[in-house]
């Protein structure tokens, strides 16, 4: 296949960016769209051009690194992470638009390339149980309900991506908050912080900068995770219960 | 002949730090016999944490909560995305939940059994023990093992053992155990116990009077080059299959941070143990930038076959079923497609050897599910599988219900590690290694769901205690920031940087690091061979020198250079790669991963050579490209008899 990328480049965060055009060519339907990106940076080192930078690291969909957006998706027209996007899903001749996450709370880092960290802020502001290593009862001292284990699973199964920050209108992080919040107040272990847990996490969220949530629903569309929709309600329930508590 | 291959023999290691007495007492003692550090005193120490992974994250939050101040470090933009969350299958621990007989005597026997008696006894007896308490600790923090109706905790049986002791939680085991680790950390981070470097890479060790005092790491994003200084140094970096280039690990994971302590005095053991999955989705062309795995868990219901001619090129359902060669089932009728994973992987390459491979480039094996679904049916398999047959339809465009997968083995483990004692404390004082970084407790061969309990059981209860030891016995002196080590070691790592930066050459990173990987594929993969591996010794110095002569990073080292990063760590992986044949050469036996031709048995299978080889090999560095130094740690097996494996 032959195409025309049109990609973002920025030299750094303050510096002023703009769409380049690059032509690729001999690109493999097998590619992952990275390793299309991959052949056009071996081809610009080469010619002794600064390759085109983006974060990745595992490329098998699970540690959340890569992320664009690909012809104003995130993550592109497939709903899997950007590694395990395969060329075959673009025809010969396209035109690819490549940007980064565009968002206030994840400022451009070079290219392609944000800054996530507002992410692990969140996280540390009340994303956890409180079990020092040692103080543990056996495990199980505390039966979980399998349906409990379940949905505590399907929300932590979140990867950090952003893309749902990407794809909301407003740069809100709610659904990355929620399924977070969700995941652990739904646990009998969790139950002790479920309040200030919920009450702490909003609040860094908007701290963060992120944007507030209108429910068009693109955060969910968007996730290569699938984490439901309904988790941001379940999240403001957490909430008004706490705030009413 | 290279003078690498001439390599010294020094002192044995005489003595692992480990307690005498009975084995089941040994960790108790250990921890009895610690000098402790008063609380109120560990404010004052600091420690530095390389990595975030399981060992990491669970080192760095626990030594935190203890009140000592962490300084943390990770070369991905968060802690969270550390290469132990690839991990899939499962956690083992000997809880005997299912009261099928497992104990900790079980486990320990299993994991020097199925690290073909490589494994010091004395450690892998106690990860037995701390076993139980890592599934108590990780249910604590939410994490969401598989239950079953009555909510208690669901496990399943893997690969070597006959006890169901894997905890699980879907296919995703190592992704909710690292967010266990990482959630406890950032509450560390938040407290304001652990400073967090993400986006920062070691690039050296600072040794002051011996003794290990902090790190000069880069940050990836402005290129500043700092030392950071500590009262002790703990590597949890990973391992080192990506020096295979192609890997099922993580592009990034790099071997920078345990060879730089390697050159400055740590010894690096068995670096020839690496394990070889046999079930990965093969490589589909050149462009190929790393290789995914599938979980083992496939082999109860496929059949893996070739077809019996070469360069039958016919697609699978034309051939027909006496033209088929279901290699496995005919080589080891009694344990069949479930034989250990070396085993599977090795007799996979023997037919691709033979011209009977399939797929692009003859590099594959068929694993056919068309009797599963005719005896079960395609809902049942779909139950067992259906995700796994997703993901490798995403990523072939081949429907598994219709048309076998193709799988080929792949790097994704490495045994080998810097040698640590019982106390997980290297060669150079103050240094300690932690995790898939260390060499400790698999041996020649790596058990499935070993890899997690491995990392968690170093980071939360083993290296804490013997870390208080080390810090309360040892005077430690601050290093003042103009002391001539600091400034010698930020020099060398700026310079390296600077001429990698000058040669300005023609040839990419990557086209050196496939190169490398494909020379170690083939003199140092699956099947070794006294001749292949001094192929490979004379090959890799001139593949250095021509990356010195040729290599091309555009950019500056004050920005965010990915290039130039890949560069970096292809230097340490040359050097590395040259160690990994030299071990493979010297061990002249056949042990678990590590297969010599010259070592097996009438069946074609590893001939172990106990007389010679009942050894750990740790080895000293003595320059670039200059022959390193022996030093053997004698195995003693007092509790596991050392038995030959049988699978026919």
């Amino acid at each position: 296949m032959n195409l025309t990328l049109r990609i973002w480049r920025q030299a750094g965060p303050d510096a002023p960016g703009s769409m380049t055009t690059y032509q690729v060519s001999g690109i493999s339907p097998d590619m992952s769209f990275l390793e299309m990106l991959d052949t056009l940076n071996e081809e610009l080192i080469t010619r002794g051009d600064q390759p085109v930078a983006f974060d990745h690291d595992c490329r098998e969909g699970i540690c959340g690194a890569c992320g664009m957006v690909i012809n104003g998706r995130a993550h592109g027209p497939e709903r899997t992470t950007t590694c395990q996007l395969h060329m075959r899903h673009f025809k010969d001749g396209d035109t690819i638009d490549v940007e980064p996450w565009r968002a206030a709370a994840f400022p451009v880092v070079k290219d392609l390339v944000v800054d996530r960290s507002a992410f692990d802020r969140i996280i540390g502001s009340g994303g956890y149980i409180t079990a020092p290593t040692g103080s543990a009862p056996d495990a199980h001292a505390t039966p979980v309900p399998k349906d409990t284990a379940d949905t505590a699973f399907e929300h932590a199964e979140c990867i950090g991506c952003g893309a749902c920050v990407a794809a909301c209108p407003n740069g809100s992080a709610m659904l990355f908050t929620s399924a977070k919040v969700v995941h652990l107040n739904v646990l009998p272990q969790g139950a002790p912080e479920r309040s200030s847990r919920v009450r702490n996490m909003v609040a860094a969220m908007d701290a963060e900068g992120f944007g507030g949530c209108t429910n068009t629903g693109e955060c969910a569309t968007a996730c290569p995770k699938g984490i439901p929709l309904p988790s941001i309600a379940a999240m403001n329930r957490e909430y008004l219960r706490a705030s009413l508590g | 002949m290279s003078s690498y291959a001439s390599y010294t023999v020094g002192e044995p290691i005489a003595d692992t730090k480990a307690p005498d007495g009975p084995i089941e007492q040994r960790w108790d003692q250990r921890r009895f016999d610690a000098k402790l550090v008063n609380p109120a005193n560990r404010r004052k120490h600091t420690v530095i944490v390389v990595g975030t992974g399981l060992a990491g994250g669970a080192a760095g939050a626990t030594l935190a909560e203890q009140g000592y101040h962490v300084v943390q470090f990770c070369f991905q933009d968060s802690p969270r995305r550390a290469h132990s969350i690839a991990a899939q299958g499962g956690i083992n621990a000997a809880k005997n939940y299912r009261n099928d007989g497992d104990s900790v005597r079980r486990l320990f026997y299993d994991t020097v059994k199925g690290g073909d008696f490589r494994a010091r006894e004395s450690n892998v007896h106690r990860l037995a023990q701390v076993s139980v308490e890592i599934i108590d600790q990780c249910v604590a923090q939410g994490v969401p093992f598989a239950r079953e109706y009555g909510g208690l905790l669901d496990t399943r049986s893997f690969g070597g053992v006959q006890v169901s002791r894997t905890f699980y939680a879907r296919g995703q085991t190592g992704q909710q155990l690292l967010l266990g680790a990482y959630q406890a950390l950032s509450r560390q981070i938040a407290a304001g116990n652990v400073e967090i470097h993400p986006r920062t890479e070691m690039l050296d060790l600072l040794v002051v009077d011996g003794r290990a005092r902090g790190i000069v790491a880069r940050d990836l994003v402005t290129g500043e080059i700092r030392t950071y200084t500590a009262d002790a140094v703990v590597l949890a970096s990973g391992g080192y299959g990506n020096v295979f280039y192609l890997s099922t690990n993580a592009k990034n994971s790099n071997a920078t941070a345990i060879w730089r302590a390697h050159r400055r005095g740590a010894y690096f053991a068995n670096p020839c143990f690496t394990q070889i999955h046999p079930t990965c989705i093969p490589r589909s062309g050149d462009h190929q930038s790393k290789l995914t795995l599938m979980s083992e868990s496939l082999r109860n219901d496929g059949r893996i076959w070739v077809p019996k001619a070469k360069g039958d090129d016919r697609p699978p359902a034309a051939i027909p079923e006496d033209e088929r060669d279901y290699y496995l089932e005919r080589i080891y009728p009694s344990f069949g497609n479930l034989v250990p994973r070396d085993i599977a992987s090795r007799a996979a390459k023997n037919v691709c050897d033979e011209g009977r491979g399939v797929g692009p480039g003859g590099q594959g094996v068929y694993l056919d599910f068309a009797d599963a679904i005719r005896r079960l049916g395609r809902d049942a398999v779909a139950a067992k599988y259906g995700n796994l047959f997703d993901m490798y339809e995403r990523i072939t465009a081949e429907d598994p219900y219709r048309v076998p997968m193709r799988i080929y083995p792949a790097i994704h483990y490495t045994m080998g590690g810097l040698w640590v004692d019982y106390d997980l404390q290297t060669t150079v004082p103050g240094l300690f290694a932690i995790g898939e970084a260390n060499f400790s407790d698999h041996g020649a061969n790596r058990l499935g769901a070993s890899a997690l309990m491995q990392g968690l059981a170093d980071g939360y209860f083993v290296l804490p205690p013997t870390l208080n030891d080390y810090l309360a016995r040892n005077p430690l002196p601050a290093v003042p920031a103009d002391h001539p080590a600091v400034a010698s070691a930020e020099a060398e790592v700026g310079d390296r940087l600077n001429l990698i930066l000058a040669v300005n050459g023609d040839r990419t990173p990557d086209s050196f690091h496939r190169e490398l990987g494909e020379l170690l594929w083939d003199e140092c993969g699956m099947a070794r061979d006294e001749a292949g591996l001094r192929r490979a010794l004379e090959r890799i110095p001139r593949l250095r020198d021509e990356f010195w002569r040729r290599i091309k990073v555009p950019g500056t080292g004050q920005e965010l250079n990915q290039s130039l990063e890949k560069a970096n760590r292809l230097v340490d992986h040359f050097e590395l790669a040259e160690l990994m044949c030299l071990d493979a050469l010297h061990r002249a036996e056949s042990c678990g991963g590590h297969f010599r031709t010259e070592s097996q048995t009438p069946d074609g299978e590893a001939a172990r050579r106990d007389e010679d080889y009942s050894y750990a090999a740790a080895w000293e560095f003595t320059g670039t490209g200059t022959a390193p130094v022996l030093h053997r740690e004698a195995l003693d097996f007092a509790y596991v008899h050392p038995t030959q494996r049988s699978y026919a």
